[in-house]
């Protein structure tokens, strides 16, 4: 392929940027809110944490479908064509103890100032099984990486 | 002033806003030289410029389609088209305007100007980068000036510059370009001269042309040339030019030559090739290092026009000689189009027809084996002649183009194509062919019926057929014969009768024609006309050549054939020898062992993903908007099979297939481009075409769902077929 693989692309979007724009809904009305992520090594996992009592929470808990936007862009006008934007789509879970330690190595990992925010028993660790990534490069070249069941 | 220095403001300090052909006149005239009458207009004034129109964003926009990396030149030649006619129908800022309006004859006098390029980043102690922007000699009044400026202003970011973006460090947000402005000096013969030989360094150089010096800088009029030794100055050779007429070079933005009355002399005695070459060691001791040097002779005085660090022996791998010589003068290109025209396209068709003199079927084995390697040997040497000399001919387009936006200042920068399409092609000849068989197909039921029950249609019908036959059969795509089996080209017709398909737009430019003419001054009229027959040609040219070639291949693909049939009824794996040159060895060797097909390049695809594409982008080659079903087109068989409305899906359009381009809704090309051949019939039959577009070939298949969009350049999928 001539242009750099949007696998390549998808992974350090991934691996590089440390803020998502989740978007949720209450009974149809749009939500979204800025959260630390992290991806699972397989890139099918997308885990974030967030309080019990927020707004996404509730949403989430009404309904599980949620999409996140991951990006590069700095704020300038060359972010038009050079920048790159990735928005995972799938639905979300809390995450039980069986998943909780695979949970904190990767969230901290990438968060390590977070540890507290994690622990707090008013923390819910959550994460986005992702059901497809659309990937777009220069502007408006979208390509989607269905993730195989 | 503050946009623009006079020379004496300038200081070696000052070449991040002066550039560094300014910095260096102004130091030659500190060290006493004489120099003409110069004005800067600093890298505020350009800031000023490109931060008033937005043309930043401008920029990126079209450098960013894609990885720059990824692009064809053909495809930078297009961005570079683009951005420059930004910045020929931006605003000027009046305090630009204003300021330059004031200074300039009081400064520079009433006469004709240069106007030259100074980009802060070139012509340093470490780098040269002669030839990469543009400079305009002959400019005349405070608007001509203006204009210029513009066209200077945008030449930072021309095709041959953003081919050296690495070694000019071009970027968007902080690269700039300064002007000198100067009085022409029209001496009586001028030059170039190098302190050190670019490659022997034991030697200088002395160049010299009546006249002006543009036409020797830009390669359209060839000089006398003068080797001495640089430790004394020992004059050791004269080279006169090869023609035996010297020429001169005149004024103008565009080189006009005439003859030179009583040429017959060399442009410099003995004595001024020793004040040019002593001038220039001169400057040599100014700067610290050999330069070379832009002078001009005045009667008696040595004006110097520019100094600028000698570019050093190209490292391997420096492309920088192929860049330049990417831009043709209208004269290499009048002499390129008669000798394609009038000798090698005629020569060519003179070979394939003493070739078709023989027929393969009546040679015993080693004699077809011959036959096989011969033929090849032709089209080997044909496709050489094609790159070397067919494929330079599209600057004919691009020359044109440029003046065209020039002079008309179009919104679209392709305006100029609607001159260009009154060309009779003849791969248009062909689809009218094909297209009048098919209307005797559709007004005639019972012909239809035959034909699709695999009958003879009527003598009518079988005579029209075997008239397109002979004079376009020879064709071939992807190493196959197009029109080898008749019930492939059958059903074609059949499909052509029964559906709707697009007709040549049609649209003789004749109005667009006046009003360029109308918008030129009188004296350059004939310079407009002669610059649109170029164009015209090159756009005719370039298409039928390949039809012309592929007589060629397919005389190479018969007489294979021939051998692979012979093959087929001794040996079980004949098909394995697919390659003309295996299957003469194959005849001359019973025991030759067949070699497996190399396996196809396989995309690597991440365990677990399954990638599809939604939106592709590339660039707008023909304007609209179709839906349809794509047709990947990878060779003869998928040509044959694409149906009405289907969007053509290929990598590369070649003009010997596209005689089925008006069943399609739109055409898809991997190859980038707008003025190459998918481009060119696509807007022939009004299709929306899109071009350039990485992985077209790859991330689609055939029966995806897509929406062509002819003016973004997109291609949406709006609903994928499973992928295996």
């Amino acid at each position: 392929m001539e242009q750099r693989s949007h696998m390549a692309i998808l992974r350090e979007l991934l691996e590089t940027q440390l803020l998502a724009v989740l978007g949720t809904h209450h009974q149809g009305e749009p939500y979204t809110s800025l959260v630390g992520f992290a991806a699972s090594p397989d890139l099918r996992l997308l885990y974030f944490t967030t309080g019990r009592a927020t707004r996404k929470h509730a949403n989430l808990a009404a309904d599980a479908r949620a999409a996140m936007l991951i990006d590069n862009r700095s704020n300038r006008s060359a972010d038009f064509t050079a920048a790159a934007a990735a928005t995972a789509v799938g639905t979300v879970e809390e995450i039980d103890e069986p998943g909780r330690a695979e949970f904190e190595r990767v969230f901290l990992a990438k968060h390590p100032q977070l540890t507290d925010f994690v622990a707090a028993p008013s923390s819910v660790a959550m994460r986005l099984r992702v059901a497809t990534y659309m990937v777009v490069t220069h502007f408006q070249h979208v390509v989607e990486l269905h993730v195989a069941p | 002033m503050t946009l623009c220095l006079r020379l004496v403001e300038v200081g070696d300090a000052d070449r991040l806003r002066v550039g560094g052909k300014a910095v260096a006149l102004a130091a030659l005239h500190r060290a006493g030289f004489r120099v003409p009458p110069s004005i800067c207009l600093t890298t505020a004034a350009y800031e000023h410029f490109v931060a008033g129109a937005g043309l930043r964003g401008v920029i990126q926009q079209e450098l960013g389609r894609k990885d720059l990396a990824d692009m064809r030149w053909e495809e930078i030649w297009d961005a570079a088209l683009r951005i420059r006619n930004r910045f020929l129908r931006a605003p000027m800022p009046s305090a630009v305007a204003d300021e330059l309006r004031a200074v300039l004859e009081p400064e520079l006098g009433p006469g004709q100007l240069s106007v030259r390029s100074s980009a802060p980043g070139e012509d340093t102690g470490a780098s040269s980068f002669a030839g990469l922007h543009d400079s305009f000699i002959g400019v005349q009044g405070p608007e001509a000036a203006l204009d210029a400026v513009r066209r200077v202003w945008a030449s930072l970011w021309s095709d041959r510059a953003l081919l050296y973006r690495r070694e000019l460090g071009l970027d968007v947000e902080s690269s700039a370009m300064a002007v000198v402005l100067q009085a022409l000096v029209v001496g009586e013969c001028s030059g170039v001269a190098f302190g050190a030989h670019p490659t022997e360094p034991g030697l200088a150089v002395v160049e010299a042309v009546y006249g002006l010096n543009q036409g020797l800088v830009d390669g359209s009029v060839e000089p006398d040339r003068w080797l001495l030794a640089r430790a004394d100055g020992r004059l050791l050779e004269h080279v006169p030019p090869s023609s035996a007429r010297r020429q001169l070079a005149a004024a103008g933005e565009l080189p006009v030559e005439v003859p030179m009355p009583g040429g017959s002399e060399a442009p410099l005695d003995p004595a001024a090739v020793a004040e040019v070459a002593t001038a220039v060691r001169r400057i040599e001791d100014v700067f610290g290092a050999a330069q070379d040097v832009e002078w001009t002779l005045r009667g008696r005085d040595l004006v110097i026009l520019q100094a600028r660090p000698i570019t050093t022996a190209p490292n391997e791998g420096d492309r920088r000689a192929w860049y330049l010589s990417l831009s043709r003068s209208l004269d290499s290109l009048r002499r390129l189009r008669r000798r394609v025209e009038e000798e090698l396209l005629p020569a060519m068709d003179r070979e394939a027809a003493e070739l078709a003199g023989v027929d393969p079927a009546l040679l015993d084995d080693a004699a077809l084996a011959r036959e096989i390697e011969r033929r090849r040997a032709a089209h080997d040497r044909w496709v050489d002649v094609y790159w070397q000399e067919f494929i330079p001919l599209a600057h004919g387009m691009r020359l044109f183009g440029q003046f065209y936006n020039d002079v008309m200042r179009p919104p679209d920068p392709y305006e100029f194509m609607e001159l260009l399409a009154a060309s009779p092609m003849l791969s248009l000849r062909r689809n009218r062919a094909l297209a009048a068989l098919a209307a005797r197909v559709e007004c005639d039921a019972g012909l239809a019926a035959r034909l699709a029950a695999g009958e003879p249609g009527d003598d009518t019908f079988e005579s029209g057929l075997a008239d397109f036959l002979r004079e376009f059969g020879g064709a071939a795509f992807a190493d196959r014969l197009c029109f080898a089996e008749r019930a492939p080209l059958v059903r074609l017709l059949l499909r052509f009768a029964a559906a709707p398909h697009a007709a040549e737009v049609s649209r003789s430019g004749a109005e667009r024609e006046a009003a360029l003419y109308a918008a030129v001054p009188p004296e350059r009229r004939g310079l407009a006309e002669e610059l649109l027959d170029v164009g015209r040609a090159s756009y005719r040219l370039r298409d039928d050549d390949n039809i012309h070639l592929a007589r060629l291949e397919a005389l190479v693909l018969e007489a294979a054939a021939e051998g692979r049939r012979r093959l087929a009824e001794r040996r079980a794996d004949a098909g394995a020898f697919g390659d003309p040159g295996r299957v003469a060895a194959a005849l001359r060797d019973p025991n030759l062992v067949a070699e497996p097909e190399p396996a196809a390049d396989r995309q690597e695809v991440e365990p677990g993903f399954r990638p599809r594409p939604r939106q592709l982008v590339g660039q707008p080659a023909g304007p609209g908007l179709a839906i349809g079903s794509a047709r990947i087109v990878s060779g003869v068989d998928d040509l044959f099979e694409l149906q009405p409305g289907e969007v053509l899906v290929c990598d590369a359009v070649d003009p010997n297939m596209t005689f089925v381009v008006p069943l399609a809704a739109a055409v898809v090309e991997r190859r980038g481009g707008m003025l190459i051949h998918g481009a060119i019939i696509a807007r022939e039959y009004g299709l929306p075409c899109v071009t350039g577009v990485a992985g077209a070939t790859s991330l689609l298949v055939t029966g995806d769902r897509l929406t062509v969009d002819g003016h973004l350049g997109i291609v949406t999928v709006s609903d994928a077929v499973e992928r295996p």
